[in-house]
């Protein structure tokens, strides 16, 4: 395949090298898909579906399909933009994501797509899991509340870290975080506060304790910059 | 225990009144009347039928946490629970003494919240009542009305508020649900552009309090009687006092306790200690406890707190302006513990008018623009905060385990140490004013200015301001429907 490879995205030529996926060639061109569970320093994950565009009708993963030379590829339309809206209304009433009160509040990504792609209301009932936190550790706490299932701290914990602190258990509606130890808690594992893992959480599940609101709200990263913004600059958090 | 009209000895074959809910407060709460075939009222009680789950779901969260979260109990006055629990964590941590810094941007902050509460219950929530009679035309009675008559009072009190809100959005990031205090210390300090702001107009602000105070003492004294009788019954007072001199302390001082007769009970209480003086009773028929002093009992041990409460129990208001007219309010009564509700009126009005004069004093510190922002100190599990919020004493009581997490929250707020002086201030009116009379809505009106007056924030959480829906039905002691009124909000 020649370097001058192109697909359409939104109408426009993206130009790719040969391997690299529609989310990788869009973002080196400058170009912003919305998405959850990719991370640039891992390979693709595919769980959280917000990187979905419309290839030839099919709704697939710009962060696991291939760039192909001369296709085309719709990610900010409507039907996309709506798509992945009802995916994120899912997300929020899985967990327990109480904004007003969440020290994540403005560093957090599920809030700041929610804000990116006009989410408004939480459309489905709540679900109100029962997750109480685990505050074992004496440098972090985990609040399990506001889980999506990416699994960036599985993976930089176990690629990274070589700890293999945390997975997810169980299937379907059932799945949940877990950590490495008998006892279940974190405070057992050996997990440290300078792990990889430890920053990589887009949520506010894994914590620094003793933070908090240390940075006012309102000047933090998204309450300043829309996550389409910040994450060509950089993967927060 | 039962206090008079409390209960009715016979409840069978009383007609029902219900004022549900009451409007023009924070919150939602009713009143019901049970009348007998004479119109004669045998029970009267002010109802609180919000449930606050806040005491058990704060617990098993992080104590960082705590205060943004249950600031969420009002959008009235959340800056006094913010700062209430960041007191108590403050303790927790081991930080008697803030930073010079950090103590003064709180206290901006309060004095900000107490200036932007008091103005908003005046003006928005009484002078249509005050202005107008209790029995007026129901469709002036609210701040439009207010703006149509009197334009320049209503724009002033527009005015008073949004400075108030101005002052808090300065120091806490937003006009509600901020998050200036943190554990320990605060997150931010005031920017020099706000300083400059805020600095340019406060004077102004001061003048239109003082204003605000002449015209409360004015109509006391244009209509003394229905003043100084509307509702009254004698209390002991509760409020916070600045340590050593009795001063009037609004952000963090020690409890003391006047007697009806104004005789000191108790005095220099410190805020770790306020169990040992203050227990709660519960009834069945509210959400809201009664608490009461524990060596007089419930019967008389209840009291009052608030503006009126705090400009009686204090020696002497630390702003000039404020204690010349908290002189002339003591002198009006020639002395005497002025009991009526009232007479918060009056009292709110000064604490707005020293509210005022403390941030004009204030803006001019270097302290607030810069310096250290966070204490530390030895870590505990237990910590109380109490701070005198615009409606009276809040208290914030936490214990928090090794892991960082509540393990138990105990918070008696402002309204509820006023629940008994509330219901005995609707048993006197509706006995003076409702008894042996044809009900309408002017008459019901008195029961809730009465409420009212107290400023009372019903379920400290927030709701929509404005016109509440109100139904008022009459039902024969056979339970034939007499009258109903209804009013759409």
């Amino acid at each position: 395949m020649s370097e001058t490879a192109r697909f359409l995205l939104d109408g426009a030529p993206v130009p790719f090298a040969e391997g690299q996926t529609i989310l990788e060639a869009a973002r080196a061109a400058g170009r912003y898909i919305p998405h959850l569970c990719w991370h640039p320093d891992f390979p693709p994950h595919g769980s959280c579906k917000l990187c979905i565009v419309d290839v030839g009708g099919r709704h697939l993963s710009a962060c696991a399909t291939p760039a192909v030379d001369g296709a085309t590829a719709a990610s900010d339309t409507p039907e996309i933009n709506a798509e992945r809206r009802a995916l994120l209304q899912m997300l929020f009433v899985e967990g327990n994501h109480f904004c007003p009160s969440c020290e994540k509040s403005g560093l957090c990504q599920l809030q700041a797509m929610a804000s990116e792609l006009g989410m408004t209301t939480p459309r489905f009932n709540h679900f109100y899991p029962d997750r109480p936190v685990d505050a074992s550790h004496p440098d972090v706490l985990l609040d399990f509340n506001r889980c999506i299932y990416c699994e960036l701290c599985v993976r930089a914990s176990r690629d990274k870290d070589g700890k293999s602190v945390f997975a997810l258990t169980n299937r379907g509606i059932h799945k949940h975080l877990v950590v490495n130890a008998e006892s279940g808690r974190l405070g057992d594992t050996d997990f440290a506060a300078d792990d990889v893992a430890a920053g990589i959480c887009p949520v506010g599940v894994i914590l620094r304790k003793r933070v908090g609101f240390a940075v006012p709200i309102g000047s933090r990263t998204y309450d300043t910059r829309p996550i389409s913004a910040v994450s060509m600059d950089r993967e927060e958090p | 225990m039962s206090f008079e009209l409390e209960t009715a000895s016979d409840r069978a074959g009383l007609r029902r009144v219900a004022i549900d809910p009451v409007s023009r407060v924070e919150g939602h709460g009713k009143v019901t009347l049970l009348i007998d075939d004479a119109g004669e009222v045998q029970e009267a009680r002010l109802h609180i039928v919000e449930f606050r789950g806040f005491e058990v779901f704060i617990q098993g969260r992080p104590y960082w946490e705590v205060p943004v979260m249950v600031q969420r109990l009002c959008g009235i006055c959340p800056v006094s629970h913010h700062l209430a629990a960041s007191k108590a964590l403050d303790r927790v941590l081991g930080v008697p003494r803030l930073t010079p810094s950090a103590d003064k941007l709180r206290r901006l902050m309060h004095y900000g919240q107490i200036l932007q509460s008091h103005a908003l219950h005046f003006f928005y929530l009484a002078s249509p009542d005050l202005l107008f009679g209790f029995g007026s035309e129901l469709g002036r009675r609210n701040i439009v009305g207010v703006a149509a008559a009197e334009p320049e009072v209503a724009r002033r009190g527009i005015g008073l508020r949004r400075f108030g809100q101005q002052v808090i959005e300065a120091t806490a990031g937003k006009r509600i649900h901020g998050t200036g205090a943190v554990p320990g210390g605060v997150n931010r300090h005031l920017a020099e552009a706000d300083r400059r702001r805020l600095a340019d107009e406060s004077a102004t602000i001061v003048a239109w309090a003082r204003d605000a105070v002449q015209l409360v003492r004015r109509l006391h004294e244009a209509d003394p009687i229905l003043y100084d009788s509307f509702g009254r019954e004698p209390s002991a007072l509760m409020s916070l006092v600045r340590p050593g001199d009795g001063a009037l302390e609004l952000y963090d001082g020690v409890l003391r306790l006047r007697d009806a007769d104004g005789r000191i009970e108790l005095d220099g209480v410190g805020d770790q200690d306020y169990r040992r003086i203050i227990s709660e009773e519960v009834k069945p028929w509210s959400y809201m406890k009664f608490p009461y002093m524990t060596h007089l009992g419930p019967e008389r041990g209840w009291y009052k707190v608030g503006p009126l409460a705090r400009v009686q129990n204090c020696e002497f208001i630390p702003t000039a302006l404020a204690e010349v007219e908290r002189r002339a309010f003591r002198d009006y009564a020639g002395g005497a513990i002025q009991h009526g509700p009232l007479a918060y009126h009056w009292t709110r009005m000064i604490e707005m008018l020293h509210a005022a004069e403390l941030i004009d004093r204030m803006l001019d510190d270097p302290d607030l623009t810069a310096g250290e922002r966070m204490a530390d100190g030895e870590r505990g599990h237990d910590g109380v905060g109490i701070i005198e919020a615009p409606r009276g004493t809040l208290i914030h009581h936490y214990t928090v385990d090794d892991d960082d997490l509540v393990e138990w929250c105990n918070l008696i707020v402002s309204t509820t140490h006023n629940n008994q002086a509330m219901n005995a201030a609707v048993r006197r009116v509706a006995r003076e004013h409702l008894s042996g009379r044809t009900i309408d809505e002017g008459l019901l009106n008195h029961v809730e200015v009465a409420i009212r007056a107290f400023d009372p924030c019903l379920s400290c959480a927030t709701h929509a301001l404005g016109r509440m829906p109100l139904i008022i039905e009459c039902v024969a002691s056979d339970g034939r429907p007499l009258q109903t009124l209804v009013r759409d909000s």
